[in-house]
């Protein structure tokens, strides 16, 4: 391998990442970029969607070690899988904010976060009893199909995650610039009472965004057992932190922001795990964000929010 | 239920509203009737703008009621008092500033049905405000305080109200806007839309009003028309005098 293909090889697995990243720190700051709330439950919807994911595999009869499917079959399963994936755990994160957090709403100060990190260990702990402490095998129903770009290897289920990112951050582009409710949750992310005396029902608003973010942290899980071909629940705070990271380093409730963030934080670990060590990736990662907030507090994207009255 | 064409379209009956402790309208009446401009006056941190805040449902009044066109509406989401009818003009325009001109208008029509009739309305909007239509893809947090003005005057129509609560609208602008607000306020006035509308430029909106209430640290001191009012001669020497000072409450 040239040095050339070993940074196109770093990049390709850092842009897969980075995918991941984003998918959940998009939901980060959708729900920060409406409730100013930091949802630390989400990173184990994560991975929750992750279980989700082997368990509908598992349920479609796919299991771990089983030769790999081709064709319509191979469409349809991912289709299906990345559906209720993404359904469940978007009625996960629902379920969490009628539960744990609407009940909080009005009230001031930190009480609502704390609550999002006792949701977080409560599912955390829900897997860890019920799923035992062991990695679990994920099934990988991809063919073995790779090209070689140069030296470099490029993987099916890279072309995977690529393309469904793409199409899921797309459609959350769409959906956020162009639809009615898309429009009302910008409306309601700049100014909560104004929309509301637009007629905005900013409840609705909330869920939806609580089901978005949760969707596609869900289809974050999924991917990544597909990718790693293996899952655990102690996956969600290692993947949460850099995603939130992502977040903010991009400008939190900045949409492109958490695309770009998870990108950049994707490549990060990449090449920092490649030139230093695996082991210092979370040090290069943090120290990237300390630096950015020192010198551009709302991120790379974001701006300084303007005092809402 | 039955609709009552003939009552007030809006009526305050002994409205108190609180902050937490903080007791703010006091046994307030008011009553808005149909095709009016009524004036609320008052000087700073009286309830002006709780009041707009009481009818939008954005607060909720401790008692007494507020009934929109016969029916009593306290208890209603604020999104179901505009699809009522009711739209506001928000004190300091409050436009979703990094949103376009034209997708702030879109949000005011926010519960009503897109087709025709929505064109309407935006047509109508922009030929009210020809410089609306000129700005409609800018930002709306970049244009000058008069656009924003109109802007969101513009979006309080495209929710095809009945009656359009504004919360001063000549804060900010220069003389010459002012009077181009307040003539177009009446023009809408004329189209047929009530308007109640709170003011510090008391002059300015007692020549345009039919009727006016004082309002005075939560109580309403001093009602009547508007001829009646500047001719009064406590509102000569509290709001109508030479500084223009808003009363010490
Ligand atoms: N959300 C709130 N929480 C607590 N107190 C409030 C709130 N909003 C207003 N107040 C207080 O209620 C009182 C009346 O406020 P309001 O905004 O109705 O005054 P106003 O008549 O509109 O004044 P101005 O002419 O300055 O706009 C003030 O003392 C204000 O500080
Ligand atoms: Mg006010």
């Amino acid at each position: 391998m040239t040095a050339v293909d070993v940074y196109l090889q770093q990049a390709i697995n850092g842009v897969s990442l980075g995918a991941m990243y984003a998918l959940l720190a998009l939901g980060f700051t959708l729900v920060y970029g409406i409730l100013e709330l930091i949802n630390f439950a989400h990173f184990n919807v994560f991975m929750v969607g992750s279980f989700v994911g082997l368990g509908m595999l598992e349920l479609l009869g796919v299991m771990p070690n089983d030769p790999a499917l081709t064709g319509l079959t191979l469409v349809g399963v991912l289709l299906l899988t990345f559906a209720v994936t993404m359904v469940f755990s978007g009625a996960l994160g629902v379920l969490i904010e009628r539960v744990a957090l609407r009940p909080l709403r009005n009230i001031r100060g930190p009480a609502s976060m704390i609550t999002t990190i006792g949701v977080s260990y409560v599912l955390f702990n829900i897997v860890l009893l019920g799923f035992g402490a062991d990695a679990k095998n994920f099934p990988s129903p991809l063919p073995q199909v790779q090209f070689a770009i140069g030296g470099a290897v490029l993987r099916l289920r890279e072309i995977l995650i690529w393309v469904i990112s793409i199409g899921l951050m797309g459609g959350l582009t769409y959906f956020v610039q162009f639809t009615k409710m898309g429009k009302a949750m910008r409306a309601t992310a700049q100014d909560p009472d104004a929309a509301r005396m637009m007629g905005v029902e900013v409840d609705r608003v909330i869920i939806t965004a609580f089901f978005l973010g949760s969707a596609l942290a869900g289809a974050g899980g999924l991917m990544f057992g597909l990718y790693y071909n293996i899952t655990s629940y102690v996956i969600g705070f290692q993947a949460g932190l850099r995603a939130f990271t992502a977040a903010v380093l991009g400008g939190i409730g900045n949409v492109p922001g958490a695309m770009l963030g998870g990108i950049i934080i994707g490549l990060v670990e990449a090449f920092g795990s490649y030139w230093i060590s695996a082991a210092w990736a979370d040090v290069i990662i943090f120290s990237i964000l300390v630096l950015v907030l020192v010198f551009k507090p709302a991120g790379l994207l974001g701006r300084i929010a303007p005092n809402k009255s | 239920m039955p609709r009552e064409d003939q009552g007030p379209l809006l009526e305050f009956k002994a409205v108190n509203t609180y902050y937490g402790d903080l007791h703010v309208l006091k046994d307030v009446n008011y009553t808005i009737g149909r095709g009016e401009i009524v004036s609320l006056l008052g000087g700073n941190a009286c309830g002006k703008s709780t009041t707009m805040k009481t009818i939008m449902g954005v607060v909720r009044p401790t008692r007494g009621s507020v009934t929109f066109d016969g029916q009593p509406i306290e208890k209603l989401a604020t999104s179901e008092r505009v699809k009522r009818g009711i739209a506001p003009v928000l004190e300091a325009r409050r436009l979703f500033p990094r949103m376009t001109v034209y997708e702030n208008l879109e949000m005011g029509a926010y519960t009503q049905k897109r087709g025709a009739q929505f064109d309407e309305d935006l047509e109508r909007v922009y030929s009210l405000f020809p410089r609306v239509k000129e700005r409609r893809n800018q930002v709306s947090g970049t244009l000058s305080g008069g656009e924003q003005q109109m802007v969101a005057i513009g979006r309080a129509l495209m929710a095809r109200p009945r009656l359009i609560c504004m919360d001063e609208p000549s804060m900010g602008l220069s003389p010459l806007y002012v009077e181009q607000v307040f003539d177009i306020i009446q023009e809408i006035n004329r189209q047929g839309t009530t308007i109640f509308m709170v003011e510090q430029n008391a002059a300015m909106a007692l020549s345009i009003a039919h009727r006016a209430y004082v309002l005075q640290t939560g109580k309403v001191v001093l009602s009547g028309t508007a001829a009646e009012l500047r001719e009064n001669p406590a509102i000569k020497e509290a709001y109508l005098g030479e500084l223009q000072v808003p009363a010490a409450a």
